[in-house]
Formats: structure tokens, sequence, C-alpha cells
């Protein structure tokens, strides 16, 4: 009973103190009055978002960016030297490190394409069922997507791993390749010629993200006006022809969205590659290569630079995601 | 913006009309063979894509449930051959219970995982009321930031957070790493962005006129935000919230920088020890994986038509 008692009790202090803070901004609305004292209002409802944002959010990527320039004294307790572009010189010229980045662009320009590719298809099949049967499919890709990436990481070991010739071959990739080939088993997730393993790996997140795509992108689909498929129909188009040029330019935007949001969480996942090959033989990105550098090598600048040229990398989405909201708001 | 439920179609018709499954297939046997063979076709197409795309859980769900001499001596598809010759067993599931301490880590997970939930999207939601319905300097700028911030890795902001928490556990003695609130904090900031954002999008369908006739009858800003806004967004509320639980509760790069190993170890951390030991029998492995799948599952099947809203809301317009 004990750790359920002490769960309990933390979960009723943490939103207990939350909602004093609430009582007590509700408190200061209460007596700004005047007009003055309005004006402040908005601030009031910002405070906890401005608050956990600049300390926990920006203040620390300002530190990284700081720390990307600095470099950690070998003895504990001494403090970091400024060694200017040190940190990132030693990355770039690093064999490792351009694989790092290769992966990585292998991996963004893969795995969103591949999802968003997928997700269309199935969003088109399962708009054509009955819709029972459409749910039932939804729902059965949609799984992959309620999952840890850890409990991913485990399934797929039952598909990728390798057990040497001579033992049973109870993974299923190679059970398959000694199966139909008759040759030894292969160490697939350890073969990084032309990258395999890298793609093996993608392959998990693609499965793990279809299910988000196929939402969004059917929800668009069911979007497109019936009068537009009419008249195209009328017109005499084909199905193919219909699809491509009246229901794929109206679901445009959807399509872009689904791109932008999988390839942010490619930028960003790590569980998979780490729980499958801690990043070892090639299959690194720039996450994994964050986490290496800042615990298996202690190089905390090294570190922080990795991170900034992640930031770096991510800047150009940045850019999207503000400008389609600025058009969003002039449609408004 | 928010997700209606579309009627079956039947395109064939030359318009829209709502038909009911049994009348649709119905009609499907009187009209004759020409409409039912694409259909037939797909939902065979579609059925070999769900059963690959299951395909693998599946492999995980038998392993769970076979003994270890067998899983070590062959793979587990071939249970299909002779269904009736296995040993089949739970002693996985109860080695696996003792080996993730989910006695335990369970409740870390539930600890952890609430707080994380609820903190954000009650100070998310504040703040995309003051987003939505008030007029401020900068405004604009402040939601630009909001937006770039979604985009921004975690990664960058984790030394720092981790150097700040030993700072303050050194000045006033009391130390955050491996507890709860260092999860909440660090999960309830970067949720932050998105939620934001979904939230906002959703408050701006609401009616103005509403807001407005409830300042004219004298109604604070916080009054209106309690009683009224937040009852109205309930859908978004918690679609974001389902999104959020299950995000944190899968979560392992969180809780292995914060709540670190030792007493409060969540389910994912046992899960990722419990693979480390995958020599001990894989049976082991994949039903440790299934305990940490209940939940997520159960939430997911449970309020799957929130979950879907929520999802749509944020990106369809």
């Amino acid at each position: 009973m004990g750790p359920i008692v002490s769960a309990l009790i933390s979960v009723v202090l943490g939103l207990g103190v939350s909602f004093l803070i609430f009582w007590l901004l509700n408190w200061i609305v209460e007596k700004t009055n005047d007009k003055t004292k309005a004006r402040l209002l908005p601030y009031v409802f910002l405070l906890p978002v401005i608050v956990l944002v600049a300390v926990f959010l920006l203040y620390p990527a300002l530190r990284t960016f700081v720390e990307s320039f600095m470099k950690q004294s070998q003895r504990r307790g001494e403090g970091a030297t400024f060694v200017g572009f040190d940190n990132y010189v030693s990355l770039f010229t690093d064999p490792n490190f351009i694989s790092v980045l290769i992966n990585n662009a292998l991996w963004v320009l893969v795995v969103p394409a591949a999802t968003v590719l997928v997700g269309l298809l199935v969003a088109i099949l399962t708009d054509r069922l009955g819709k029972r049967r459409e749910q039932s499919f939804k729902a059965m890709i949609f799984i992959p997507m309620a999952i840890s990436g850890i409990a991913a990481a485990v399934t797929w070991r039952f598909i990728y791993f390798y057990a040497p010739p001579g033992n049973p071959q109870i993974y299923l990739l190679n059970a398959i390749w000694t199966g139909v080939t008759g040759q030894d088993p292969i160490p697939w997730l350890t073969i990084d010629a032309a990258r395999v393993n890298s793609f093996l790996l993608m392959f998990i997140v693609i499965w793990l993200q279809v299910g988000f795509a196929m939402v969004l992108l059917s929800a668009a689909i069911k979007g497109v006006p019936e009068e537009t498929i009419e008249a195209a129909r009328l017109d005499g188009a084909s199905e193919r022809k219909t699809f491509f040029l009246v229901i794929v330019p109206q679901i445009r935007g959807t399509v872009l969205a689904v791109f932008v949001t999988v390839t942010i969480f490619v930028m960003k996942s790590f569980d998979i590659i780490y729980a499958m090959t801690g990043g070892q033989y090639n299959t690194s990105v720039l996450v994994v290569e964050f986490y290496s550098q800042l615990f298996s090598f202690q190089n905390p600048g090294k570190a922080a630079a990795v991170v900034i040229v992640l930031m770096i990398a991510v800047i150009p989405l940045i850019v999207y995601q503000v400008r389609s909201y600025k058009s969003q708001e002039e449609l408004r | 913006m928010t997700f209606i439920p579309t009627p079956i179609v039947d395109e064939d018709e030359g318009k829209r009309e709502i038909v009911d499954l049994q009348a649709k297939s119905k009609k499907r046997n009187a009209d004759g063979t020409e409409k039912r063979k694409p259909h037939v076709l797909i939902t065979i197409i579609m059925a070999i894509i769900a059963l690959a795309w299951l395909f693998p859980l599946l492999g995980l769900l038998i392993t769970s449930f076979r003994s270890k001499a067998d899983v070590d001596a062959t793979g587990w598809w071939t249970v299909f051959l002779n269904p009736f010759g296995q040993d089949w067993t739970f002693d996985a599931f109860a080695q696996a219970w003792t080996a993730l301490d989910a006695g335990t880590t369970f409740w870390n997970s539930v600890a952890v995982t609430v707080p994380a939930t609820v903190l954000p999207v009650m100070i998310a939601a504040m703040a995309a009321y003051a987003f939505t319905f008030f007029e401020f300097r900068g405004k604009e700028i402040y939601f630009a930031v909001i937006l770039a911030l979604m985009v921004v890795p975690i990664q960058i902001a984790v030394i720092p957070i981790l150097q700040l928490f030993v700072w303050f556990g050194n000045t006033t003695g009391i130390q955050i790493i491996g507890q709860y609130p260092a999860a909440w904090i660090v999960h309830a900031t970067f949720a932050m962005p998105l939620a934001i954002y979904i939230l906002r999008n959703y408050m701006q369908t609401l009616p103005n006129s509403l807001i407005e006739a409830a300042r004219v009858d004298g109604a604070s800003h916080f009054q209106i935000f309690w009683r009224l806004i937040v009852p109205m967004s309930v859908p978004a509320l918690a679609s974001f919230a389902i999104f959020q639980f299950l995000w944190v509760w899968n979560d392992f790069f969180v809780a292995y920088l914060f709540i670190q190993s030792g007493p409060n170890q969540v389910l994912t951390q046992g899960l990722y020890t419990l693979l480390g030991q995958y020599g001990q029998g894989w049976q082991r492995v994949a039903a440790g994986s299934f305990i940490t799948l209940v939940v997520p599952l159960v939430i997911f099947f449970a309020l799957q038509r929130f979950f879907v809203r929520g999802l749509t809301a944020g990106s369809v317009k």
C-alpha cells in the first residue's frame, strides 16, 4: 500500500499547490477594478505560462547556447572555460558526426514522406468502405500511436534481432531470410551498408505515425465539398483525375501540416533508436548523439553544440509554422 | 474545425444521402455486383494492411503467454501451426510484474502522469483565454514565440534545467531531481506551446457575443473564464488532456533524466531495464510490455473519439 499512498499524496499536493496559485491569481484579479490595473489583467492570465516558459525553456535554451562555446574542466568542481567554436569544429571534423548528420537527413527525408503517403492511402481506402469497417480498420492502424517508444522497440526486436546460425531462428526477419534464401542469418541492426539498419528503424517510426497521418488526412478528405467532386464527375473526369485535380489541391494544407508535424516528431524522437541500437552501428541521429556526448562521453559542451546544430536545423520549420499561422489569421 | 462524424455516403446515387449499414448492404445485393466488387477488393486490401499493422503486436501478445523453453526453441508464429501443443502460461506476467516492480512503478507512473496532465491543461487554458479574448501590446509577438517553441527540441533545455534543479537543491536543501515535481515541471513546460495553440484555436470558435454579454452583466474575466469558457471548452480540454496523458505515460526520456533510477522510477524505465535482461527470456519482456500498455490502450479505446477530435481540431481548418 505504501507506493499507492505516497503517489496519491503527491498528486493531491501537486494539484493543491497549483489550485492555490489559481486562487491567488483570482484574488489579485478581484483586486484589480480600476482601469490602470485592468491593463495588467492579460498578464495575470499569462503569468504561469510566462514563468514556466521563461525559467524552464527560454533561459535554459540561452544557457545551452553559451554552454556550446565552453569546455568543462576534466576535474570535478572546476568551472568551464570559453573555447570559442572548438566544440563545433571538433564535431564537424569528426566523420562520425557527419554520419550522424547524414542519418538525420535521411530520417527527415524518408519518414514524413512515407508516413503521409501510407496515411493518405489508408485514408482513401477506408473512406470508400462502410462506416463500421472504416472505423475498425482505422482503429487497428491507430493502435501503435498509443504505445510507448520502449514498448515499440520491444515489439520490433522480435522481428529484427539476430540469433547466430545453428540456433533456432526465433526472430521473424531472419526466419524469413534463412527460410527463403537458405543462407546464414544476418545481424540486421548492425548492417550499416546502404544504411540498412537506419531504414529498418525508420520503418518502426513510420509504423507508429501512420495512424496519426491517417486520422487527419481522412478528416480532410471528408471535408472536401461534395459539389466539387460531383462537378468533376459530370465533366467526365476519371476517378484518378478527380482525386489528383480536385481532392488533392483541397487537402494540400492538411498534407503539409501532417508532414511538418511528423518531421518535428522525427527530429525529437529518441526512444526507438536508443532502445534498439543505442545509436551504435552508425544509426545515431542528433538527439541520440546529444545523449551520448552528455553521458557516455561526459562532454556537456559538445552535447550543447549538438543541440544547437539541431536547433539550427529546425529553424525552417519554425519559419513555416509562424508563416502559415499568419496566413491563416489573414483569412479569418 | 471540430470533428464531425461524416455520414455514410453512397456516391453513385448522385447526391449525399445517409444510409445505415444494413440498408446499404441490402441495396448492394439488389443492385447487382457492379458496385460490390470494388468494396470487396478494398476491404481485402485494407484487411491485409491492418493485419500487417497489428502483426508485430500480435507477436508480442503471443510471446507473453508462452513458456521460456518454447520461446527459445521456436518463433512465435509457429503457434498457429500447433496452437494446442503449446505450454500456454501466465508465468511470464507474474515474473514481469516482479521484474518491473510494477507494484511501485505503476503508481509512480500515475503520480507523474496525472499532475503532468492536469497542470498544463489548466495553465494553458488561462493563457489561451488571454490570447483569444484580451487585447494587449505584443500579443501577436508572444503568440509567434509560442508557435516557434512548438518546434524547439526539448533537448536544448535539458542540461540547464538539471543544473537549475541541482542549484535549487544545494541552496534550499530541497532536492527536486528524482522527485515527481521535477517531471511535472518539465512535462508541463514542454506541453505548453502545443496546448495553448490547440486551446486557442478552439476558443476562437466560441461566440464572442456571449462573452460580451457576460461582461455587460458585470462578470469579471476570472468568472467568465471559470464559469463560461472552461465548461464550453471541455471537448478541446479533454482531447488535449488525453493526448498529454498518453505522451507522459509513454515518455522515457524525461523520466530517465529527471526521475532517474531510484524509488520513484516509472513503468517505462522499468521496462527499459527489463529489456536489458532479455537473456532471462523474451516472454518476460513481452509480458512486461503488455503491462505498460494496458493503461494507454484502455484510455485510448475508451476515449478514442475525443482524442481524434482533438487531433483534427488542432490542424484541420
